[in-house]
C-alpha cells in the first residue's frame, strides 16, 4: 500500500476542476500509471470525459435503489474509461435536500473496504466547491489524500476560494499527513492573472505548479465528452496538460504546510497589484461620479 | 383510594382495583377515540392470516422491532472489556444514556460511559471543542487507564474527523500525548451493535499494535465477541483452557465490570484485559474469535499483523465445543484433557435422556447471527428443527450459513432463514407458520403472548429476568443449561396444557 499515492482536487466551483483534473490523469495514464477516479462531487461529473458518458451509477444512487450501501458490489459502481481508467462517482442528493457530505464519507469507506483501491497506483479525488463541510473534507483525513492540488484562476472569488482550501488543509496538515500540493491556475484572462497566481502561491507558502493557457480546444473536446489527450493527442494544449501530468507525478512528497492568509490580507495583496482600490478610494470615487451625474 | 400505608399494593393489582379500572376506562372513552373492540379484533386476527403475512414480508419502507441495536452500544461494550477504561461516545447525551441503560438493564450492574454532550452549536461548527474538554474532563473526573472513542450518528453526518480530534486534543494538552486514546467511527446508521463491537475493538488493537515489531510467540488471543452471556461465557472460556493448560489472553473480557460484588466499595472499572497484555497479544500465535460477525475487520487486522485467525460461530452445543477444543488442541499441540471428555459425555447423556421431548420440536429463533447459527446448530444436535431462523443483522453470506447448516441435518428439512427480517415480520411467519417454541431476547415476550408460543430468554437482552447472564451457555456445561432452559419451558407448558382437573389432567404427570 506504500506506494499507492492518493492526490485531490479542489476548487471553487465553475473552475474547471473536473476537466483539469481529468485532463491530467488521462496524461498520467499515457505515463502507465493505474488510476481510480473517486468523483466527490454530487453532480457526478468528475469523470464524464474519462468514460465519454456521464456515469449514471453512482454509489448513492444505487445504494438508495439497492436499500443500503451493504448490498452493493464493486463491480457495480466502478467502470473501466480511457485506457483502464477505473471510474467512481459518490453521487449525491438532489440539490436542497439531504446531506452530501455524508454521501462522500458513505461513498468513499465503501469503495476501500471493497476493495477499489487495491491494484492502483493513484487514486485521484475530485471534490466539489470549498471544504463546505466535514464530509467534504473526507479525503484529507489521515491515509486519504497525501498532496491538494488546488485549481484556480486569477479572479478574485477564485483566489479567495484556493484560499479558504488552503485553511481547510490546514486544519487537518498540522495533526496529520495532509498537503497542499500546489496551485493549477486554469487561465481566464484576467488582468495580470500569471503574477497574481504566483504572489498568492508566495503567500500560502507552496508551488505554483503550472499555469494552464485558456485554449478553446478544450470547449471542443469537453463538447464530445472527451479529454483533449483523448480529442486532440498532438495538439498543443494535451501537452500543457501532460506538463502538468509530470510536474504533479514528480511532486510526490513535496507538498506543504498552507500558511493562507487573511481576507483583508487578499484584498491588501489584489490592491497591490493595482487591480482593486481602497475602500476609500472606491467610495470616493462613487461619490465623484455621483456628484457629476 | 385502595392504597393504604398498611398493605401496598403493587401496580399490577393496583390498577385492577375498581377506581383504577373506571378511570382507565373513562380515559379509554373520552380521549383515546378507539376502534369498536370487535374491529380491533377483526383485524388482530387479519394480521395473523397468510394474505397479511405476504403483504408484511413484502414491506420495503419501514421497520418495526429489529432485532438488534445500534453501532456505538457495541462499542460502549467492547471498550468496557479493557483494565480501567472509560467509554467515551462522541455525540449527544442522549445516545450513551441509551447504551447505558440498555446494558444496565440486562447485566443489573451499572455500565460507565461518558459523551461529549454535542448539542446545536457543536452539529454547526463541529465536535472539536466538545471532544477536547470532554477528553480532559474525563481524565480530571474518573481518571481512566485509557479512553475508548466511538461517535453517534450526529458526529457522523457532520463528518467529525476522530483521528484528528484526538491529535489535536493531545495538542492543546487536553489529555498527555501519550495517553491511550483508541477510537472507532461507529456510524448508528450503518450495520448493528456487532459491527461497532468489531471497529472498537479493531480501533483498541491498532492503537497498542501499531508502529510495534512482532516476536512471534506462543500465545492465543480469543475474541469473545458482543455477548449477554459474556460474564459467565468468558469465566467458562477460561476455566476450560485453564484445564487444557493453554495461556489465553481474552482480547476484551467485561465478566468482572459486569459482575462487581456488593461489599461496600463502588468500583467503575473492575478488572478487563491488561493494557500491557493487550499490546503483548500482538506476539500471541493465533487470534480466535468467537463470533465470527462480530470480528470481520478485527481478524483482517490481525492476520496483516502476521497471526494466524479463525473465526467461530458461538461456540455453544456439542459440535461447536469440539471444534474450538480441537482447533485449540492443534495450534497448540496439547490434548484435550479427559476432564473436558468427561463434561462432553455428560451433557451428550442429558441430551439423550430427554430426547423423547425433545425430538421434532419446531422452534423459531431470533438473535444475531453467530447466536442464531449457534443455536440452530444445536437445536438440530438435539433432534429439534430450528423452523424459523431470525437475525436482522444477518446478511446474504450469513443466509447461505444458514442454509449449509440446516443441509447437515435432517432436521433442517423445512427449516427457514430470514436475514435481515424484523420482529414483526417474525410475528406474521409464526403465526401462518406455527412453532412450538420461541429462543431469542426478552423482546421475545410480545410475540409470545400474542402467539401462545412459549419464549424461552436466551440472548441479550434478557431485561425481565435476572441473573441468566451469569450461567454459562458455551462450553460442554454451558450446553447443560442451555438443554435444561429449553427442557424447563417445554415441560411448564406440558403441565400447563394438562392442569385442568377432571378434562385434561389425564396428562398431568409427576413423572417426565
Amino acid at each position: 500500500m506504500s506506494k499507492l499515492r492518493q492526490i485531490a482536487f479542489y476548487g471553487k466551483g465553475g473552475i474547471g476542476k473536473s476537466t483539469t483534473s481529468q485532463n491530467t490523469l488521462a496524461a498520467l495514464v499515457e505515463m502507465g500509471q493505474k488510476i481510480l477516479i473517486v468523483g466527490c462531487d454530487p453532480k457526478a461529473d468528475s469523470t464524464r470525459l474519462i468514460l465519454n458518458t456521464k456515469l449514471q451509477d453512482t454509489v448513492l444512487h444505487l445504494a438508495a435503489e439497492a436499500g443500503s450501501v451493504e448490498d452493493l458490489e464493486l463491480e457495480d459502481v466502478m467502470k473501466i474509461g480511457y485506457k483502464g481508467i477505473k471510474c467512481t462517482e459518490a453521487g449525491g442528493p438532489e440539490p436542497g435536500v439531504g446531506c452530501a457530505g455524508r454521501g462522500v464519507i458513505t461513498a468513499i469507506n465503501f469503495l476501500e473496504e471493497n476493495g477499489a483501491y487495491e491494484d492502483v497506483d493513484y487514486v485521484s479525488y475530485d471534490v466539489l466547491g470549498d471544504v463546505v463541510c466535514g464530509g467534504f473534507a473526507m479525503p484529507i483525513r489521515e491515509n486519504k489524500a497525501q498532496e491538494i492540488y488546488i485549481v484556480m484562476s486569477g479572479e478574485m472569488m477564485a483566489l479567495y476560494a484556493a484560499n479558504n482550501i488552503a485553511k481547510g488543509i490546514l486544519k487537518y496538515a498540522n495533526s496529520g499527513g495532509v498537503r497542499l500540493g500546489g496551485l493549477i491556475c486554469n487561465e481566464r484572462q484576467t488582468d495580470r492573472e500569471l503574477e497574481l497566481a504566483e504572489a498568492l502561491a508566495a503567500r500560502l507558502g507552496c508551488k505554483m505548479i503550472h499555469f494552464v493557457p485558456r485554449d478553446n480546444i478544450v470547449q471542443h473536446a469537453e463538447l464530445r465528452r472527451e479529454t483533449v489527450i483523448q480529442y486532440a493527442p498532438e495538439s498543443k494544449q494535451a501537452e500543457e496538460y501532460r506538463e502538468l501530468a509530470r510536474k504533479i507525478h514528480a511532486n510526490s512528497g513535496q507538498g506543504v504546510i498552507p500558511t493562507p492568509i487573511t481576507m483583508e490580507e487578499l484584498e491588501q495583496m489584489l490592491m497591490d497589484f493595482g487591480i482593486m482600490q481602497t475602500e476609500e478610494d472606491r467610495l470616493a470615487a462613487i461619490a465623484a461620479a455621483a456628484a457629476g451625474a | 383510594m385502595p392504597q393504604s400505608a398498611d398493605k401496598v399494593l403493587d401496580h399490577a393489582p393496583l390498577f385492577r382495583e375498581p377506581e383504577y379500572k373506571e378511570m382507565l376506562e373513562n380515559k379509554r372513552v373520552r380521549y383515546e377515540c378507539g376502534h369498536p373492540e370487535h374491529l380491533v379484533t377483526e383485524i388482530g386476527d387479519w394480521t395473523k392470516s397468510w394474505d397479511y403475512r405476504e403483504k408484511n414480508l413484502a414491506r420495503e419502507a419501514l421497520t418495526i422491532n429489529p432485532a438488534k441495536a445500534c453501532q456505538p452500544l457495541g462499542a460502549v461494550f467492547a471498550a468496557q472489556g479493557y483494565e480501567g477504561t472509560m467509554p467515551f461516545v462522541h455525540g449527544s447525551q442522549g445516545c450513551v444514556a441509551y447504551f447505558r441503560s440498555h446494558l444496565s438493564r440486562h447485566f443489573k450492574e451499572p455500565s460507565s460511559a461518558v459523551s461529549s454532550s454535542m448539542t446545536e452549536d457543536a452539529a454547526v461548527f463541529g465536535g472539536l471543542a466538545n471532544m477536547i474538554e470532554g477528553l480532559s474532563n474525563t481524565k480530571a473526573l474518573y481518571n481512566p487507564a485509557m479512553i475508548a472513542v466511538s461517535t453517534t450518528c450526529m458526529a457522523e453526518v457532520i463528518g467529525d474527523d476522530l483521528n484528528s480530534f484526538i491529535r489535536q486534543s493531545r495538542e492543546k494538552g487536553s489529555v498527555p500525548e501519550d495517553y491511550n486514546v483508541p477510537f472507532a467511527h461507529t456510524p448508528s446508521f450503518v450495520g448493528s451493535h456487532v459491527d461497532g463491537y468489531d471497529n472498537m475493538q479493531k480501533g483498541i488493537l491498532t492503537n497498542f499494535w501499531e508502529g510495534q515489531e512482532r516476536v512471534p510467540g506462543e500465545g492465543i488471543n480469543i475474541i469473545p465477541g458482543f455477548d449477554g452471556y459474556a460474564v459467565a461465557n468468558n469465566r467458562e472460556l477460561k476455566r476450560m483452557m485453564g484445564l487444557m493448560g493453554v495461556s489465553t489472553t481474552l482480547l476484551g473480557d467485561v465478566s468482572d465490570v459486569y459482575d462487581t460484588p456488593s461489599d461496600g466499595e463502588f468500583r467503575m472499572f473492575a478488572g478487563g484485559t491488561g493494557l500491557e497484555e493487550t499490546r503483548a497479544a500482538l506476539n500471541a500465535r493465533a487470534t480466535l474469535s468467537m463470533q465470527e460477525y462480530c470480528s470481520p475487520k478485527t481478524l483482517d487486522y490481525v492476520a496483516g499483523k502476521g497471526q494466524e485467525v479463525a473465526a467461530f460461530h458461538y461456540p455453544m452445543g456439542v459440535q461447536a465445543t469440539d471444534e474450538l477444543l480441537m482447533k485449540i488442541s492443534a495450534l497448540t499441540g496439547k490434548p484435550v484433557p479427559d476432564a473436558l471428555k468427561l463434561e462432553r459425555g455428560r451433557l451428550i447423556d442429558a441430551m439423550a435422556d430427554s430426547q423423547a421431548y425433545l425430538h421434532g420440536k419446531s422452534v423459531a429463533v431470533f438473535g444475531d447471527p453467530d447466536f442464531v447459527y449457534a443455536m440452530a446448530r444445536f437445536l438440530l444436535e438435539v433432534g429439534a428443527e430450528p423452523k424459523h431462523c431470525l437475525a436482522t443483522n444477518g446478511g446474504k453470506a450469513w443466509a447461505e450459513k444458514m442454509e449449509a447448516l440446516f443441509a447437515t441435518s435432517p432436521f433442517g428439512t423445512g427449516c427457514n432463514v430470514w436475514a435481515g427480517k424484523d420482529l414483526w415480520h417474525l410475528r406474521s411467519i409464526m403465526a401462518t407458520e406455527p412453532v412450538e417454541l420461541l429462543v431469542g431476547s426478552s423482546y421475545g415476550k410480545y410475540l409470545s403472548r400474542d402467539l401462545g408460543v412459549p419464549l424461552v430468554r436466551l440472548t441479550f437482552p434478557i431485561f425481565d429476568r435476572h441473573h441468566h447472564h451469569r450461567f454459562p451457555a458455551w462450553g460442554y456445561q454451558g450446553g447443560l443449561n442451555v438443554l435444561v432452559k429449553l427442557l424447563d419451558v417445554i415441560f411448564d407448558k406440558l403441565d400447563s396444557d394438562s392442569d385442568t382437573a377432571g378434562v385434561t389432567d389425564i396428562s398431568f404427570d409427576l413423572t417426565r
